[in-house]
């Protein structure tokens, strides 16, 4: 038996009165990576931000659960602390905060314990290596003024730093040239393979799966999920889109 | 707390005061001729200076409260005036600087190094033991900086009386006549010509109940070529019980000087704080102003600089900081005078609980400015919806050949700057004070590093339990 990480269950969620997901059922194992996929407005971004626990959305009923624990009502805070994140898919701007203070911070939070300035360098200035960063971007306020890319590959540095046990990407491959989604994917892969983490990638492309092995493929469709296969559901959809489930 | 005699000493004084008077002659006058000269003979002020302070008292008794700002209407001027006489009582006992003042210091972060020279304050007063450090190390450059009062009577008596309200005149307006009438306390600093001062001189104002350093005055003089950085910082312990703070300070910048002047004020919450400075600033010469309000009931101030010299510069940055029954109103005023002078207003407002935080600015610019430049930039921060935040900026141009720039904006913190934060781990109270201390980050890059984290620290105070 595989260790269950994430595990959503009949979940009903609702924005301003409005009912978006009916009753979502997910089930992510440890170390697997899994893609929800779907048109725009189907509720994938709504799913995402209610596991890493977004207050903007109310769940209406069904439950949550991480790890051993129940976390439907809890704070997004106290998720990210037990190991949940989320890449988001237009962060906002931070002025005054510096990437480099802010995560430090960030991870200090995570891992229960003030953690030396010199051995952060050291390990911020690898993930900056590896996604082909540059270091002055450290010092740069919270995604002030980044383009598209660099704040995708500043979500991905943070995955990496934070190392969760489950980690959404939010359609952390949109509006990417070709050279930042081979450096997103080199991101991904790194925390697949040193954190042996679990992911949920939401996208509408099939860039950043290529160079990543998908072991799920969910497809969501006016807030349901109307059909769970494995990698070639990737390509299936990739050929005919979404007409057949809608 | 214990209250110490003096206390009891001023109490006593408060009530002789009333009860020698009838109402309504109180209620018109407040503060009286008597109550003047009885205050310049305690401080042995020269003759012209007791003038002064009986002209400047006239001053203050024809003058109206000013009606454009704040309502300072539950300001008991009768009350005001009678502080002013034990106030000068109180030199003697600043020697023993009480516990509680160092435990405050200490739970606002401030290092050991920065207490020596908080115990510098009561210099100003008596005796001079306490700035002695720093002034055995900059006097051997014939810097001087003293209490005012002994300057008064020393080598630069003729200078100061030049000076003095010169800049800011007592008829300026009604809390300037006030101060002409009753100051006492505050520093006197010279820097000689050519003298780089790479050390700032501090100075930290720490108000109790007798309200020393009320009205004090601040002058300085830096002459051509010169530099130097100048601190202040203000704050008043919860047991205060004065209500005015009118104190005045004046600066004069030399040519090619740089004045840097900072200031931290966190006066209590009872205060109102009617503060006036003003620089005055020579060919090439420049004034660097970095000024945080927190504290105080009602601030009315607008740090002034006048450009007098071709080319010379000013640069004000400021951050205000209203919460809960606070009425800030605060800015800065520019008057260029003089060709290719050059200004930036860079400030942040932040309200929350209920706080009105206004941020009002003056730029003139004279027919003469010819190639003046001048950039105002104003961002305000409101943390809820009871809170206000408002802007006033006013441009004067009398001039086609210049360069002005203004831009305001005004926002709030964002649900999805706190759930980004959030989803990073931060609690979100610890997320709030992020996006806080970020927005006012400009001014805290700008000070010297203790008092940036005392100001950090201020900003976590303030946003502890506003949710």
């Amino acid at each position: 038996m595989s260790e269950t990480v994430l595990s959503v269950e009949k979940l009903n969620v609702s924005i301003n009165e409005k009912h978006i997901l009916h009753d979502v059922d997910i089930t992510v194992n440890r170390g697997e990576v899994h893609v929800l996929m779907g048109p725009n407005g189907a509720g994938k971004s709504t799913l995402g931000n209610v596991i890493v626990g977004n207050p903007a959305y109310s769940v209406d009923s069904g439950k949550i659960v991480f790890g051993n624990e129940e976390i439907t009502n809890i704070s997004a805070d106290k998720r990210a602390r037990s190991g949940m994140f989320m890449s988001f898919q237009n962060p906002p701007e931070i002025g005054g905060v510096s990437l480099s203070s802010f995560l430090r911070t960030a991870v200090e939070q995570r891992r229960g314990q003030k953690v030396k300035l010199w051995d952060f360098k050291k390990e911020l200035k690898a993930a900056m290596e590896l996604l082909e960063m540059d270091e002055s971007y450290a010092q740069r306020d919270l995604n002030v003024g980044f383009s598209g890319g660099e704040k995708k590959k500043s979500e991905i540095l943070q995955m990496l730093l934070l190392k969760p046990t489950l980690a959404v990407l939010d359609e952390t491959d949109s509006g990417l040239d070709v050279d930042a989604v081979r450096l997103v994917s080199k991101g991904i892969k790194e925390y697949v393979e040193k954190c042996g983490g679990s992911l949920l990638i939401i996208t509408h492309s099939t860039r950043i799966l290529e160079s990543i092995n998908v072991d799920y493929t969910h497809v969501m469709v006016n807030g349901r999920i109307v059909k769970t296969g494995g990698a070639s559901l990737v390509t299936e959809i990739n050929e005919n889109g979404f007409a057949d489930y809608e | 707390m214990a209250e110490t005699t003096k206390v009891t000493d001023i109490d006593r004084s408060i009530y002789d005061i009333r009860n020698a008077e009838d109402n309504d002659y109180r209620m018109r006058s407040g503060l009286t001729p008597e109550i003047v000269e009885k205050l310049s003979a305690e401080k042995n002020d020269p003759e012209w200076m007791l003038e002064f302070r009986l002209k400047s008292l006239e001053v203050y008794n024809k003058l109206d409260i000013p009606d454009w700002g704040p309502p300072i209407d539950e300001l008991d001027m009768d009350n005001i005036s009678t502080y002013v006489r034990p106030k000068s009582d109180m030199k003697a006992s600043w020697e023993d600087v009480p516990e509680d003042i160092k435990d405050t210091f200490e739970r606002l972060g401030i290092p050991q190094a920065e207490r020596k020279s908080l115990a510098g304050v009561g210099a100003q007063y008596d005796s001079e033991l306490v700035y002695h450090n720093v002034r055995d190390e900059v006097s051997k450059q014939g810097v001087v900086y003293t209490d005012l009062e002994s300057a008064l009577r020393g080598p630069f008596a003729e200078l100061i009386r030049k000076k003095f309200m010169h800049l800011v005149p007592p008829n300026d307006h009604k809390f300037a006549a006030l101060h002409g009438a009753v100051w006492s306390g505050g520093s006197f600093v010279y820097v000689p010509e050519g003298v780089h001062l790479d050390i700032p001189l501090q100075s930290y104002f720490r108000l109790n109940a007798k309200g020393a350093g009320q009205f004090e005055h601040t002058l300085i003089i830096v002459e051509d070529n010169a530099y130097l950085h100048f601190i202040e910082g203000c704050s008043a312990p919860k047991y205060n019980v004065a209500n005015l703070h009118a104190g005045c300070v004046e600066l004069y910048v030399g040519k090619n000087s740089t004045l840097r002047y900072s200031t931290i004020e966190n006066w209590s919450k009872n205060m109102y704080n009617l503060n006036t400075k003003r620089a005055v600033v020579e060919e090439g010469g420049r004034v660097e102003w970095v000024s945080g309000s927190f504290g105080s009931h009602t601030s009315y101030l607008y740090p002034m600089t006048i450009l007098k010299g071709k080319g010379s510069s000013m640069e004000f940055t400021g951050i205000t900081f209203a919460g809960n029954g606070q009425d800030l109103d605060t800015g800065a005023k520019v008057v260029h005078n003089a060709p290719d002078t050059s200004s930036v207003i860079n400030t942040r407002s932040i309200s929350k609980d209920g706080g009105i935080s206004t941020y009002r600015s003056s730029v003139v610019i004279n027919p003469q400015a010819k190639g003046a430049k001048a950039s105002v930039s104003c961002e305000s921060l409101m943390l809820d919806s009871i809170s206000r935040s408002d802007t006033i900026p006013a441009m004067d141009i009398r001039t086609g050949e210049c360069d002005v720039g203004h831009e305001a904006r005004i926002g709030r913190i964002s649900d999805d700057q706190v759930f980004y934060l959030m989803s990073r781990g931060m609690s979100e109270e610890d997320a709030r004070a992020t996006i806080v201390s970020g927005f006012a980050e400009n001014v805290s890059k700008e000070l010297p590093l203790e008092y940036a984290v005392e100001m950090n620290n201020l900003i976590r105070l303030e946003m502890h339990g506003s949710m």
